[in-house]
Parts: structure tokens; C-alpha cells; sequence
């Protein structure tokens, strides 16, 4: 039913191929029988997958970056709820420069950021924690929980709440009652697409982990800067596929393009 | 990327309350402690002194900057830093404005499956995509590279790993999701009417193409431009494994400075003169696309 004429698909076609080719070449190599870097033809294999767990560095960080993520996603997320709720139903004097600041780490660049952290973090004595490495991810995931919640939180109908406040609730039950329940979906896909953007940072982490408290994706760096095999193309098809599964979940709660646009249900 | 103003239309009027600071103050303690603080302490740092022998030295000297802003080396990396974005942000706008209205043109169905495709590996991790782009064309063993030197169209391997080319093709690849979710916001605007109502007045494609639907577009496309370069031109890991040890930018420059040479000092310099930068282009180009459109705006 497209409205493009071929010169348009053609041109749509190539560049679908262009996004995804880098990716789809990933997941085949990891498939390899061969011990070099190859695409699998006639056999595939599993040994890269099993090789993984030869590599307990490689274990290691990716149980630490899941766990990193839920918990600054989660953390994050709990500061984000109040933060968009004062934002949304309040006129106040600073209220534009709070947002703004709130929203700053997104304009940052991640290796100014990565910087300023460690910096920071060796001068306080937390340089090379895994507390370090929480504290500087609930500040680079909260814009996107924020945005979320705030989107959310701005769509609501206050007449539910007013109604609850009239039958006598108490400002709390209110909350937990009513405010939370209407936000519950733009709390779990901030909490979601914070967990991503978490799961898959390096640039910023990079400069703050240490070989005692690392992250996945920093392991997968560190490891392609001295050499290329079909070990770190089967870690990546791991990434791929827990990135793939939150996508999907995140696609159905919430819609991919409205979420990475950051506008509210409009 | 700006701070987006979630109702434009005004509250009832309120009287004056501490509430949302109430509300918003865990948030404000932890970026005051662990963003404004840090970030001044690394503008601080980049006036200190450095030597090998006796590490930071807490004074206050402007050598940093003064080696930062003439020294040949530096003059030349940041050079290379500008340019590469600027091929990144051109290339960003030529293949993704296009590609956002052959979107918005296309049947719910499709459209859902093909946004997930391109919007889908703006998620994944940049470690992940730019190892495609190694494999597909990293040296001997890529594997373009050898099915080309296999059908006999290459003698060689192209050129790829360590190259400014590859990092600007592995960089547009991870930054054209911007471009296309701009675009797509500002075609979203486009009442489909307006295209047909042309047509039916006598307009042929191309008109209708330039006198309707390029218009609408353009603050899409200077605003995901603005995003795509702030992004290239601070762009990390992609930059550091195409480019290598030798092939430096900005960013991958100061992680040297902090991690190998241990110039902490130097390498807040360069960190600070990226961020002022990028800061000042973005909101100098932000300026002139709100003035310039101000009525598509509205």
C-alpha cells in the first residue's frame, strides 16, 4: 500500500540495509565453527558462546552492568517521580532552569561527563567503586526516566485526584491511590529505557571503571582496542539480544518513536 | 535535545509555595553534588600545573590552555575533531531526511516494522555496532572486503580501520537515528491535504517536493543536525576503535591525557574546550533555527 515509487524503495532499501548490516554481521559471526573471524556458510556453532565462559572477567561484568542498571534505573526513577511531579503542577520561579538542569546530562558530552566524574570521585574516595559507578548512572539515566514520568504525569486528569481528596483520602493515599497507578506506565518504560541506556553506556564509563568494578560494555572495549575475534562478536550477540528483548517490551508498552522523540502522548 | 517545555499553555495561577522544592529536592542534592560540583572541579583542574615527577599541582596557571590553543598537534586533532563531524552531520541529513518522509509515507503496518529497524539500533550499544562495521570491512579478513576480492573487484582491501572515512561512515551509521526521529517529528506536522491540494492545482512532484514538503521540513533537519554534530563531534568509542592509537579526536585525545599519560590537567583542558565548544555552537545554531522558523514553530 506504499505511496513511494521505486526510485523511493530502492533508495529505503538501502538504507534499511545500511542500518542493519553492521548489526545482522555481529550475530552471524558469532556463529562461527571456525577459530577465526568468519560467516558461518555451511556449519554453525556454538563454541564462541560456550568460549564465554572461559572469561569470568567477561561473567563478571555482565552480571555487574545487569545489576548497575536495575538499580540506577531504579533509583533514578524514584527521585524522577517527585522531581516531574513539582515540574508538572507547579508555576515557580526557577522552574524552567530546574528542568534544564535536570535535562543537562543529556546535553553534556558523555566524555566531559566521564571526566568530571572521576575527577570528582577520586577526590571524595569513591574512585574505582561500584557506589562510584551507581552514582554517575542515576545522573546520565535520570533525563529519560524524567521525561517519561513527566510526560505521564503532565497527560493526567486532576479531577481523579480532586475526587479522591473530596471522599477524604489523605494526601499519601492520594498518591498511592490514585497518582501512582496513572503514571505506572510511564514509570516502567522510564524505568525500562533507563535500564538501556545504562546497560549499554561506555563512553563516560570507560573513564571511571576500574578492572575491580567494570561494566560489560567497557570489558568489550577495552578487549576490541587489542584484538578482533569471534569471542567478542558472540558477547556482543548476548548484548544484542538482552537490548533486542527490552526493545521489544518497551515497543509494545510504549511506542519506540514516541519514547526516543521524548513527547508525551499528543 | 533541548529542554522541552511539556505545556507551553498556562497553570492557573498558584500562590507562592515551597512544594516543588520540596518535591524536587533529593533530585537537585545529587546533581548539585555529583554534576555542577564535579563539572567545576574539572574547570578548576585544567589551571593546575603537571609534571611528571610531582603529579597535580594545585595553582593556578593558564599553560594548559596556552598549549591547547597553539600548539600544532592540538590545532590539528581539533581539526580533524570539526571536519569529521561536519562529514557526519551532511551525510546524516542527505541519507535521513529522505528516508523520514519515504517513512511517513508508508502504511502503519510497515512503517512500525521499518521504524523499529532504523530507531531500534539507536538502543543497542555503540561497542556492538561499530564491531559490525570492523567486521564488515576491517583489513583482509572483512567480509566485504573478501567477497569483493573474491569476485575479483579488488586487488586490496579498501581502506577502512584507521582511516577518517571509516570512522565518518561508522559514526553517521550510529547517529542517523537522530537525524531521521527529527525529521519525522517535524514531517509529522504535514497535513497530507496540503501535498494533495498542490497536486490537484497542476503542481508536479518535484514542486510539491521543494515548494511544500521541503519546507515543512527543514527545522526538522537543522535540528537533528544540531543534535548529529554535538554527538559526532564528541563521539567516543566509535572514534577510538576505528581510529585507532594514532588516528586522534578530541575525546579519544583526552582519555590519553587522563588514563595513559596521566596529564590530568591537560586533558581538562581539552574536555572543557570541547564542552564550551559544542555549547556554543548548539546554542548559537538553536537560535538561528528559532528565529529563522519561528512560524513553523508556532
Amino acid at each position: 500500500m506504499s505511496r513511494n515509487g521505486p526510485l523511493a524503495l530502492a533508495f529505503h532499501a538501502a538504507f534499511v540495509t545500511f542500518m542493519v548490516a553492521p548489526i545482522a554481521i555481529v550475530v552471524l559471526v558469532a556463529f562461527t565453527p571456525e577459530g577465526f573471524l568468519s560467516v558461518p556458510t555451511t556449519h554453525w556453532s556454538l563454541r564462541w558462546f560456550r568460549a564465554i565462559a572461559g572469561y569470568p572477567e567477561f561473567i563478571e561484568a555482565f552480571w555487574s552492568s545487569l545489576l548497575l542498571g536495575a538499580l540506577s534505573s531504579a533509583i533514578a526513577i524514584t527521585l524522577s517521580v517527585p522531581a516531574a511531579l513539582a515540574v508538572s503542577r507547579y508555576r515557580f520561579p526557577g522552574r524552567q532552569a530546574l528542568t534544564a538542569l535536570f535535562l543537562s546530562p543529556l546535553m553534556i558530552p558523555n566524555v566531559v561527563l566521564g571526566i568530571a566524574f572521576l575527577r570528582f570521585f577520586t577526590q571524595v574516595g569513591i574512585g574505582g567503586t561500584f557506589a562510584g559507578l551507581v552514582l554517575a548512572h542515576v545522573v546520565i539515566v535520570f533525563p529519560f526516566a524524567l521525561r517519561l514520568v513527566l510526560a505521564s504525569a503532565t497527560g493526567l486528569d486532576r479531577a481523579l485526584e480532586n475526587a479522591a481528596i473530596s471522599l477524604g483520602a489523605s494526601g499519601f493515599t492520594v498518591f498511592r491511590r490514585v497518582t501512582l497507578p496513572l503514571i505506572l506506565p510511564g514509570v516502567a518504560s522510564g524505568w525500562m529505557l533507563a535500564f538501556i541506556q545504562s546497560f549499554d553506556e561506555v563512553t563516560m564509563t570507560v573513564f571511571i571503571a576500574t578492572p575491580g568494578a567494570s561494566t560489560l560494555p567497557v570489558r568489550m572495549f577495552l578487549y576490541i582496542q587489542d584484538n578482533i575475534d569471534p569471542l567478542v562478536a558472540s558477547v556482543s550477540a548476548v548484548v544484542i539480544a538482552v537490548t533486542l528483548i527490552f526493545m521489544l517490551l518497551l515497543d509494545r508498552l510504549y511506542g519506540l518513536d514516541r519514547l526516543l522523540s521524548g513527547r508525551g502522548r499528543d | 535535545m533541548t529542554a522541552v517545555d511539556p505545556h507551553p499553555g498556562p497553570l492557573p495561577r498558584q500562590r507562592v509555595t515551597l512544594r516543588p522544592w520540596l518535591l524536587s529536592l533529593p533530585a537537585l542534592v545529587l546533581f548539585a553534588a555529583v554534576v555542577v560540583t564535579p563539572l567545576v572541579m574539572t574547570v578548576v583542574l585544567s589551571f593546575h600545573d603537571f609534571s611528571t615527577m610531582g603529579g597535580i599541582k594545585p595553582v593556578f596557571i593558564l599553560k594548559n590552555w596556552h598549549d591547547v590553543f597553539t600548539d600544532e598537534y592540538y590545532r590539528e586533532m581539533f581539526g580533524r575533531t570539526i571536519r569529521i563531524a561536519l562529514w557526519v552531520t551532511a551525510i546524516c541529513a542527505v541519507a535521513g531526511a529522505p528516508e523520514a518522509y519515504i517513512l511517513s509515507r508508508m502504511s502503519a503496518r510497515w512503517r512500525g516494522i521499518f521504524l523499529l529497524a532504523i530507531l531500534g539500533p539507536l538502543l543497542i550499544s555503540v561497542v556492538a555496532r561499530t564491531l559490525g562495521w570492523a567486521l564488515l570491512f576491517g583489513g583482509a579478513t572483512g567480509v566485504v572486503n573478501q567477497a569483493l576480492m573474491k569476485l575479483g573487484l579488488l586487488s586490496r582491501p579498501l581502506p577502512f580501520m584507521f582511516t577518517e572515512t571509516g570512522m565518518v561512515v561508522a559514526l553517521s551509521h550510529v547517529l542517523v537515528p537522530f537525524m531521521v526521529l527529527s525529521v519525522w517529528a517535524a514531517l509529522q506536522r504535514l497535513d497530507p491535504q496540503v501535498e494533495n491540494a498542490a497536486l490537484s492545482l497542476g503542481a508536479s512532484h518535484a514542486t510539491v517536493l521543494t515548494r511544500v514538503v521541503l519546507p515543512q521540513a527543514m527545522p526538522g533537519v537543522l535540528s537533528g543536525a544540531i543534535i548529529v554534530f554535538s554527538l559526532a563531534a564528541s563521539a567516543f568509542a566509535t572514534p577510538a576503535i576505528i581510529g585507532g592509537r594514532r588516528l586522534k579526536v578530541a575525546s579519544t585525545l583526552a582519555y590519553d591525557e587522563f588514563l595513559n599519560t596521566l596529564n590530568w590537567p591537560l586533558g581538562a583542558a581539552v574536555a572543557v574546550l570541547l564542552l564550551a565548544g559544542i555549547a556554543a555552537i548548539v546554542f548559537g545554531a538553536n537560535r538561528l533555527v528559532e528565529r529563522r522558523y519561528a512560524s513553523v514553530f508556532e
